[in-house]
């Protein structure tokens, strides 16, 4: 996949094994299928600026690209720390690429510390080349210094290709404060290794300060422009990643942006929240752009406030969305079942994170499914999706807003914190005015008329919302009756569950069976859900070559699920769910058959479909591999 | 439907609603409770204000004064515990034109909805709120709440409640941007109407503490005050409540105070031998959040759209050659 043409020595002694394309000599480009590359910094030093420009204008030349934003736990952890790492990491692919991918290939770290985290943590690929700011050698603190040194001696050591970099020093030759331009010099560099186009990355320069005045634009691009000149002249090695040239305009954005747009998208005009790692940005964004098309963003005191408050604002007759991650989800537990006891037509977005209490803020987990679908006491029943890429991110919060006022549902949408830092382009939509939310209706209620005049066949009934002459009735989490008068009547209750219960059937009629990935039977099926659908089918696709006959399903609709489901589970020897969720390993000691706790969407296909569903899945609270896939589905295949 | 829009007035101006039009049910509360004081004064507002049905919404949380909407024929949202509040901002923010109220308890606002409370004086959202406050939780039967008094026997405290109690007043004249704070009784209705009638006139959010007896738990609580009308303190000003002499003739006991005057509020608010009864403070001045907060454009479809491609031209990446044209 990869290859690395050294035509001079590298500081390394020792570069890593080789497969040319190219000639060597001179400075030929090695030709890649595709490369994994990665900016570090201390935060605050620009690299996720440098790193969101490469991977703009590695898509604009027509590459694929997955970007991953490099996030530390803290905003201003101590400069030079292990755990302070920020920066991006961009997989660019000659065709499109659905996921983060396997480890680095190539990394340009502003000084080593934020570099041993990545190496620690297992991100870097064997023989990995390391570009690496050389300030620190002769830093006056010798500590830092010895550091350094240190650092730098055990990474050649341990076989990484690594060149040092005098970042620093070559920006003070074009600059006064050196620490604001090293991530465009950086650039420069990466837009040369990667023979990119300079004239689109000095047009991305422009667009990136858009804003700033032109000075700043013109010494960035200068910055841009002798990192170009520095990398040319003083590395041994070039690289092309072939591109297949887009046709269509495509939109750049992570996941939160995307709900965001989403939200815009689907006509609502209130968003009420409250401040949570990693769903705030998507809040964030919706502030900048909400007002600009009549919106609102609430900022409630708190989660359940601002859970209240987009429900009061729905039951008024304009549906509402309401974003949040884990623990704030946990405290809109009951008011979601307020909208479903009420019939309130709610949006509910959960970018999960790691969990359970406050858990892994910045890191991805898919831990929220079983406390999504039964979360609430009582028997809730909500729907649930779960967007399995950026543009699903986008058109999903449409049809929620859709469905939660068709079937005066909450509807939640399961993202995760790895769809939320991630970008990758997607076809720009073509707007639809179906998308929009119609205008509140406000027609007379026909006499005798109820608010919860429950079709005995869907459990539909008519919205009754404030401004309509005649439905005046008072909504009530109490059980009531089809006038909405508070019943304990036993029938009455039952009536009322039941019908609460049909319209999540009814919405299951309108459902299309979900699409196999690979053949329609074999000796494997992989299941998943949400974040994990490039990686799985990239799995899948890599064994399918190989010979293996594994396919794979991935689900949209977690509740109501879809038809076709069982009918597809059994054309194959064995299922098996891919999930970011734990499941006890059955090669612990005193896991068996009896005690073993499943994943959370194998429990759910065992119990519904009453297949033996199998599960694997990682927790470690990074968006899981296509190799660590392919190793556990290999797994699954022997025995 | 296609009406002149003469004929539309006429109509509007022949349609005298009763009473009975806004009443729903019969309600369930205790006789000699509070809240049927409460329910008849707000009923009367409606009809005297002819309060369009279906324009008005009554909110409420849990316990018994929640059951308030269903006594309503309005539209009503009887929601969750503590929660009244933030649920008739939502509505007020979606729908400015609706007549919002709130029907709270003392547990319900004081206690497990107290951050709401708080924030809610905050927003200042033009809702006006009634704090039925009978000093004890009624529909569990009988636990202490934050307003009952120190030593109050109780359920959960049946040694007496262990800490004073919280003084809804202070509490909520303490807070930024609060803008009408009211107290009336349960046991003068003429006062309980004129109050109620004021707090619906003032813009922003009015909050109502109603002293409200209960006669199931706590049935002598208020005697003291009742048997004695030397000490209910009428506060009355020119630019606020003014009272009949019928009522000044029972109650002697009167301070002229400008509902302008902050600290003079306090103090009021503050006595522990007297209940006051009046406006104890209103500024008209402060400005509402769904003002603040709502543009009041017209949102076609058009304009969502411009929006919203304006948004895609930020983040759309051209074809290579399609050219900078295309992005402008």
């Amino acid at each position: 996949m990869d290859a690395m043409t050294p035509a001079a020595q590298p500081t390394s002694a020792r570069p890593a094994e080789s497969r040319a394309d190219a000639a060597l000599g001179g400075k030929a480009a090695t030709t890649l299928k595709e490369h994994i590359v990665e900016i570090i910094s201390d935060s605050g030093e620009g690299a996720q600026r440098c790193g969101q420009s490469l991977g703009s204008i590695a898509a604009r030349m027509g590459n694929g690209i997955w970007t991953t934003e490099i996030i530390p736990a803290e905003i201003r952890p101590p400069a030079r720390s292990v755990a302070g790492a920020s920066g991006n990491r961009i997989r660019i692919g000659a065709g499109p690429v659905t996921n983060g991918g396997d480890e680095t290939d190539l990394v340009i770290a502003f000084n080593e510390q934020v570099l041993l985290g990545r190496v620690r943590g297992n991100q870097l690929k064997p023989g990995c080349t390391i570009l690496l700011e050389s300030m620190w050698r002769s830093s006056p603190d010798a500590k830092v210094a010895a550091s350094y040194i240190d650092t730098h001696d055990r990474l050649v050591k341990a076989g990484y290709r690594v060149y040092e970099v005098p970042l620093e020093a070559e920006c003070r030759r074009h600059v006064s404060d050196p620490r604001q331009g090293k991530n465009m010099f950086a650039l420069g560099m990466l837009c040369s290794i990667y023979s990119l186009d300079l004239q689109v990355a000095r047009e991305q320069v422009a667009l990136t300060f858009g804003k700033k005045d032109r000075g700043v634009i013109e010494q960035n691009v200068r910055l841009l422009e002798e990192g170009f000149k520095w990398a040319e002249a003083g590395l041994d090695f070039k690289y092309r990643i072939p591109a297949l040239r887009n046709t269509q305009p495509q939109i750049v954005v992570n996941g939160n942006t995307a709900l965001a747009l989403g939200a815009l998208a689907s006509g609502m005009e209130v968003c009420a929240m409250y401040p949570i790692t990693p769903a705030t940005s998507a809040s964030h964004y919706l502030s900048d752009v909400f007002e600009k098309v009549g919106g609102v963003v609430h900022q409630a005191e708190d989660e359940i406030a601002a859970c209240a408050f987009a429900i009061g604002a729905s039951y008024a007759g304009k549906c509402t969305v309401t974003i949040t991650s884990g623990p704030g989800y946990s405290l809109k537990q009951e008011a979601i079942g307020l909208a479903v006891m009420g019939e309130i037509p709610l949006v509910v977005v959960n970018v999960q994170r790691g969990g359970p209490s406050t858990g892994q803020p910045t890191k991805v987990e898919q831990g929220d499914l079983l406390t999504t679908l039964f979360g609430s006491h009582g028997d809730a029943p909500k729907v649930v999706m779960a967007p399995a890429t950026i543009e699903d991110c986008f058109y999903s919060v449409i049809t929620a807003r859709k469905i939660a006022e068709t079937f005066n549902m909450v509807v939640v949408i399961l993202s995760d914190a790895g769809l939320a830092t991630s970008q990758t382009p997607f076809p720009r939509p073509h707007f639809q005015e179906s998308w929009l939310a119609p205008p509140i209706d406000q027609s007379e209620v026909p006499e005798g008329a109820l608010p919860y005049a429950w079709n005995p066949s869907t459990g539909l009934a008519r919205r009754f919302i404030p401004g309509q002459p005649g439905g005046m009735h008072t909504v009530t989490g109490l059980a009531h009756d089809s006038a909405s008068h508070v019943a304990y009547d036993p029938e009455i209750n039952e009536a009322g569950i039941r019908a609460r219960s049909l319209k999540l059937a009814a919405l299951q009629k309108t459902l299309r069976p979900p699409p196999l990935f690979g053949d329609a039977e074999g000796d494997l099926l992989i299941v998943g859900w949400g974040s994990t659908k490039g990686t799985i089918e990239e799995a899948v696709g890599a064994l399918r070559e190989e010979g293996h006959k594994v396919s794979s399903m991935h689900l949209q609709f977690l509740q109501p699920m879809p038809p076709g489901i069982k009918e597809a589970m059994q054309r194959f020897r064995k299922v098996m769910t891919v999930e970011g969720n734990w499941c006890d390993r059955p090669e612990d000691e005193i896991i068996d058959e009896t005690n073993r706790r499943y994943s959370a969407l194998a429990m759910l296909l065992r119990a519904r479909y009453l297949i033996d569903v199998d599960c694997w899945s990682e927790v470690k609270g990074q968006p899981i591999k296509p190799s660590v896939v392919i190793r556990a589905i290999r797994a699954r295949l022997q025995h | 439907m296609n009406m002149a829009a003469t004929e539309c007035l006429l109509q509007l101006y022949e349609e005298r609603l009763q009473l009975e039009d806004y009443q729903s049910g019969v309600p369930r509360w205790c006789s000699g409770c509070g809240d049927n004081a409460i329910l008849a004064a707000v009923q009367r507002l409606c009809r005297d204000e002819g309060l369009r049905p279906e324009q008005t919404v009554f909110v409420s949380g849990i316990g018994c004064s929640s059951r308030f909407p269903h006594y309503m024929k309005t539209y009503g949202f009887h929601g969750i515990h503590g929660r009244a509040l933030p649920i008739a901002e939502g509505v007020k923010m979606a729908r400015p034109d609706l007549t919002v109220f709130v029907n709270t308890g003392d547990g319900d606002c004081c206690s497990i909805g107290a951050a709401h409370w708080i924030h809610a004086l905050r927003y200042n959202m033009n809702i006006t709120l009634f704090l039925h406050d009978n000093q004890i939780y009624g529909l569990t039967k009988k636990q202490v709440s934050p307003t009952s008094p120190i030593g109050t026997r109780s359920n959960t405290t049946p040694r007496g409640a262990y800490l004073e109690a919280l003084n809804p007043l202070t509490v909520t004249l303490g807070v930024q941007n609060v803008s009408f704070v009211a107290q009336a009784v349960d046991w003068i209705p003429e006062l309980l109407y004129d109050i109620v009638k004021a707090a619906y006139h003032h813009k922003g959010l009015s909050f109502v503490r109603i002293v409200q007896r209960c006669p199931e738990w706590l049935p002598k609580l208020m005697d003291p005050w009742m048997h004695d009308p030397q000490k209910v303190q009428l506060v009355h000003h020119e630019r606020a409540l003014r009272i009949s002499p019928a009522i000044a003739k029972v109650y002697k006991n009167h301070v002229e105070h400008d509902p302008l005057n902050m600290d003079r509020a306090r103090e009021i608010a503050s006595s522990t031998d007297v209940v006051p009864v009046g406006i104890l403070y209103q500024n008209p001045c402060v400005p509402c959040y769904e003002d603040i907060r709502r543009s009041g454009g017209l949102r076609s479809a058009d304009y969502v759209r411009r929006g919203l491609e304006g948004e895609f031209d930020k983040f759309t990446v051209w074809p290579e050659g399609a050219g900078e044209q295309q992005a402008a």
